[in-house]
């Protein structure tokens, strides 16, 4: 075989999706080359097709999909007209897929380790025992802990990162050419996401196998990357190596997608000396069951002000926003609003009470009533607080959106489901401020939006508390975010308050270790910061293991 | 003997199948080359019954039952295919937007619920005579035809005691169909409310609830309608229409039940969403919560259930009736009408058309039962967004 061809070859690819009786085009028309050994990235926002071209790469397209046109080749063998028994040959054996969310990837009835041995058995390539014990080398490639014993766990009772690893190593079991990433780290934390990172990085470069690394993330792609090839709806935008791309850019599109983390809020003056915070949560205590999430917590937050509360996956930042709205009592310590202690419970409070808080939800899918219209989503608070009814109130929903920038005649008869991801997200802020309250909690608001709707979601935020003098506790375990928003900053791990202080100070050594560890996790966009982060804290010293040791 | 043939049988329609197979392989096509044997075994096995079913239809002179299926499923396909042939090109354009997509068994769904609706309605006006008037000619044979001992004033002859059966046929729907519903509804009311309040409140209130709606459950339902029809009829004594309302009570709520259990696990993976704790924390009552949060939400489900209980319920109503405790004489109810004549199957041999009148009761809760379903399957299909 001729080592120049390449390995994947993908001529004009077409994907149409079935709407109703039609089909649309999803993907119109790429062309892909990846050699052997190389990493290839593939960017684009939601919807630009990226995980469809991933999976047409392995021959496949989701139900509902089809491919229309062109070819994929593998290794000489072109897998659109290829016959099922030939690519199960080949599935497995010499193309693998890493799914995004591993925990929903793997059987939840079966130990990991039988379904790591299942495709090597099957494929022939190795018995069961031989299997095995690949497994668990590859387990300590990988740095997971107990390599040995690991794989005879259930999925449920390892830790997210280390399901995903579990999985690149089960990817990894018939020591495939080719492996697909499908945003293998978009729903793990930053520390978690470093040592599953670092851990594909090495495996795809000891076996050198080709990878398509797809993902949102920019940084993340800079690390991992040779060549990048960004994606929007369906067309490449452009494609070009990693250090091209990052330092010259030729399209307005990629130039916009760097652009994005550039976004920064001037620094507010100091807060006066003896002010009364709006909100101050004083020596919080609460459990759910007999299990203590949160021990002793206490900042405070004031008027016109952004306190950001990060802290990674269960460090008990979401709790603390449940004790202050009061759907969590306490067990022992107070919230005060003004300088009065609110009732614990969120059904003793006054209505005024209730208006004065409102949150904002993460996930704007579920926040918003899916059979409920746009105008009486934003009206219902209008008409429960204000007491505006007919013409007063539909005029009051109109001055709302256009606050958020939603044209009323537009958007006021809509469902949910015909908004996209960041018009719903801009709706749920919009019922927060119907309520006209002075704190709204944003819990995790941008983490489930692309890089530049997540941009336009904080300008708006920004805005908004400067007209309205709004004060925000911005729940996050984004730093960028924070770097971008945040007047103060409160970190939290295991239920306590590790460190807080204003934004500045925070970000400037010296830290405390677990800051530490969280600021230098965020993924930078220089393609050596992995390489470098890694020869820092020396190999061992990651994630698990760096946390383990405060 | 017989296994012999069945086995030999079977390994012919293996070998139809793989022969089959081969000829599509050598035409090229993609779905020849990755279909395995059983399938096209499938293919060869449905192709002998379609050759068999057509011999039937021709040629076998007995075969009278068959044949008359074979053209009621035709009949009733392009009067489906007509209906919505009609549902796409008439009408607003939500509603025709409705029937582009939708499949022939839907239509055909829709179609019979119609029929049945304006019948039930209407049976006043369509049935030739009362449902409880009798006639001096009993026993007249269906058919119409002298010569064979009917008569053209009743269609489908006479009963026992000289009821005309096409108008006892007509006003059962209008009993029988009638009655399901209200019950069902009745059903509905109790166990979506009660579901639903379990869902939200939670604690003590759902445990309560949900363990008495287990106990209720534990017991054969058909049973237990038994039993507590008979002590209604006790507590009736003669009122005949207060039985009914009995019935209408016993069977809402042992079927509230099964409603119960579907209202509270779908409400309660609904309360979970964030939107209703927003609600709950702007200070919204449980009505608000119940009747605009969670119900709009938990239509799909529910009403594809209703279709299913309501099917379920009818044929509790006429097994009731079969067994004599459900709808009273003189109201015209189909249970009964296949209770009263089901001697009459024994003449299939002779005259196949009155073998066919218990048979026409039946059949009429059967096409019932299935028309609701196919709408049912195609609104849970639309519910659940499935492709294909």
């Amino acid at each position: 075989m001729n080592d120049n061809a390449p390995l994947l070859k993908i001529r004009d690819l077409r994907i149409e999706g079935r709407s109703d009786e039609t089909w649309l085009p999803i993907v119109n028309g790429i062309d892909l080359d990846l050699h052997r050994g190389e990493v290839l990235g593939l960017i684009g926002e939601s919807g630009a097709g990226k995980s469809t071209v991933g999976l047409a790469a392995m021959g496949f397209t989701r139900d509902g999909c089809r491919i229309s046109g062109g070819s994929v080749v593998f290794d000489g063998q072109d897998l659109v007209s290829a016959s099922a028994d030939a690519k199960r040959a080949l599935l497995g054996k010499r193309i693998a897929y890493v799914a995004q969310s591993a925990a929903a990837s793997f059987n939840p009835a079966h130990k990991i380790i039988d379904q790591h041995t299942e495709a090597p058995v099957t494929h022939d390539v190795m018995d069961k025992a031989e299997s095995q014990a690949d497994a668990m080398e590859l387990y300590a490639k990988l740095r997971l802990p107990n390599p040995d014993e690991i794989g005879f766990r259930y999925p449920h009772q390892v830790s997210g990162g280390q399901l995903q690893r579990a999985m690149t190593a089960m990817a990894m079991s018939c020591r495939p050419d080719l492996i697909v990433f499908d945003e293998p780290t978009t729903a793990l934390d930053v520390t978690t996401q470093i040592e599953v990172l670092a851990a594909i990085r090495r495996i795809v470069d000891e076996f050198d196998t080709a990878a398509i690394y797809i993902t949102h993330d920019l940084a993340v792609v800079a690390q991992m990357a040779d060549r990048i090839k960004v994606l929007l709806k369906g067309d490449e935008v452009e494609t070009a190596d990693t250090r091209t791309m990052l330092a010259h850019p030729t399209e307005d599109y990629t130039k916009s997608l760097w652009a994005v983390r550039s976004f920064a809020r001037p620094v507010k003056p100091a807060v006066a000396e003896g002010s009364v915070p709006l909100v101050s949560v004083r020596g919080i205590t609460a459990a759910y069951g007999k299990v203590d999430v949160l021990r002793d917590v206490s900042f405070d937050m004031h008027t016109g002000r952004t306190v950001a509360v990060v802290g990674e996956s269960g460090s008990g930042k979401s709790t603390v926003a449940r004790c202050i709205t009061g759907l969590l009592p306490p067990r022992s310590g107070m919230v005060e609003f003004d300088g009065t202690p609110l009732p614990a419970d969120y059904r003793k409070r006054t209505k005024d009470q209730l208006r004065q808080i409102q949150m904002i939800y993460q996930m704007a899918d579920t926040a918003l009533n899916p059979k409920t219209r746009i105008g009486d989503i934003i009206g219902r608070p209008v008409e429960f607080y204000m007491g505006l009814k007919g013409r007063a109130k539909r005029a009051r929903v109109n001055d709302l959106l256009n606050q958020i920038e939603l044209d009323p005649d537009q958007y006021y008869h809509r469902l949910p489901s015909e908004l996209s991801g960041g018009q719903k997200q801009r709706v749920g802020i919009a019922r927060a401020l119907a309520a006209e309250p002075r704190f709204i909690i944003c819990d995790e608001v941008t983490s489930a939006l692309d890089q530049l709707v997540a941009e336009g979601i904080l300008k708006l935020l920004a805005r908004l508390q400067d007209e309205l003098g709004l004060t925000y506790m911005f729940i996050t375990h984004d730093l960028a975010t924070v770097k971008a928003i945040a007047d103060e900053v409160v970190v939290m791990k295991d239920g306590k308050v590790v460190e807080q202080g204003g934004k500045a100070e925070m970000f400037r050594p010296p830290h405390h270790p677990y800051t530490d560890l969280l600021l230098s996790s965020v993924p930078e966009m220089d393609p050596d910061w992995l390489t470098d982060l890694l020869a820092e804290r020396g190999a061992d010293n990651l994630g698990d293991a760096a946390i383990d040791k405060m | 003997m017989i296994v012999v043939y069945i086995i030999v049988g079977v390994v012919a329609l293996i070998a139809a199948g793989w022969v089959f197979r081969a000829a599509g392989r050598a035409t090229g096509r993609p779905a020849f080359r990755d279909m395995d044997l059983s399938t096209a075994f499938g293919y060869a096995l449905g192709a002998v019954v379609v050759v068999w079913g057509i011999y039937a239809f021709f040629f076998v002179e007995a075969a009278v039952f068959f044949r008359w299926a074979v053209q009621g499923i035709i009949g009733f396909a392009i009067a489906a295919w007509i209906f919505r042939f009609i549902g796409r090109h008439v009408g607003p354009d939500s509603v025709r937007r409705q029937f582009r997509a939708m499949p022939l068994t839907a239509s055909f769904g829709i179609l019979t619920i119609l029929i049945y609706a304006i019948v039930a309605i209407f049976a006043g006006v369509l049935a030739p005579h009362g449902q409880a008037e009798v006639f001096a000619n009993v026993n007249v044979l269906p058919g119409g035809d002298p010569a064979l001992g009917g008569d053209p004033a009743f269609p489908l002859g006479t009963d026992q005691i000289g009821r005309d059966l096409l108008s006892r046929l007509i006003y059962g729907a209008q009993n029988t169909v009638g009655i399901a519903f209200a019950t069902t509804v009745l059903a509905f009311l109790l166990g979506g409310t009660l579901g639903f309040l379990a869902a939200t409140v939670g604690g003590w209130l759902d445990n309560l609830l949900s363990r008495m709606v287990d106990v209720l459950m534990a017991i054969p339902s058909l049973i237990f309608a038994l039993l507590l029809m008979t002590i209604a009829s006790a507590w009736a004594g003669s009122e005949k229409w207060l039985l009914t309302v009995y019935m209408v009570v016993i069977i809402a709520v042992i079927d509230s039940t099964r409603v119960y259990r579907l209202a509270r696990a779908v409400g309660s993976s609904i309360v979970v969403m964030d939107y209703i704790e927003a609600a709950k924390l702007r200070g919204e009552g449980m009505g608000y919560l119940i009747f605009r949060e969670i119900l709009p939400n938990a239509t799909a489900p529910l009403l594809a259930e209703f279709g299913l209980r309501f099917c379920f319920v009818f044929l509790t109503i006429a097994s009731l009736s079969f067994l004599g405790v459900g709808i009273q004489p003189p109201l015209a109810d189909w249970g009964t009408m296949v209770r009263d004549l089901s001697q009459f199957i024994n003449f299939a041999a002779f005259s196949p058309l009155t073998a066919a009148l218990p048979l026409m009761a039946a059949g009429a809760i059967a096409l019932l039962t299935v028309a609701v379903n196919f709408v049912v399957d195609w609104m849970l299909h639309r519910s659940s967004g499935l492709k294909g």
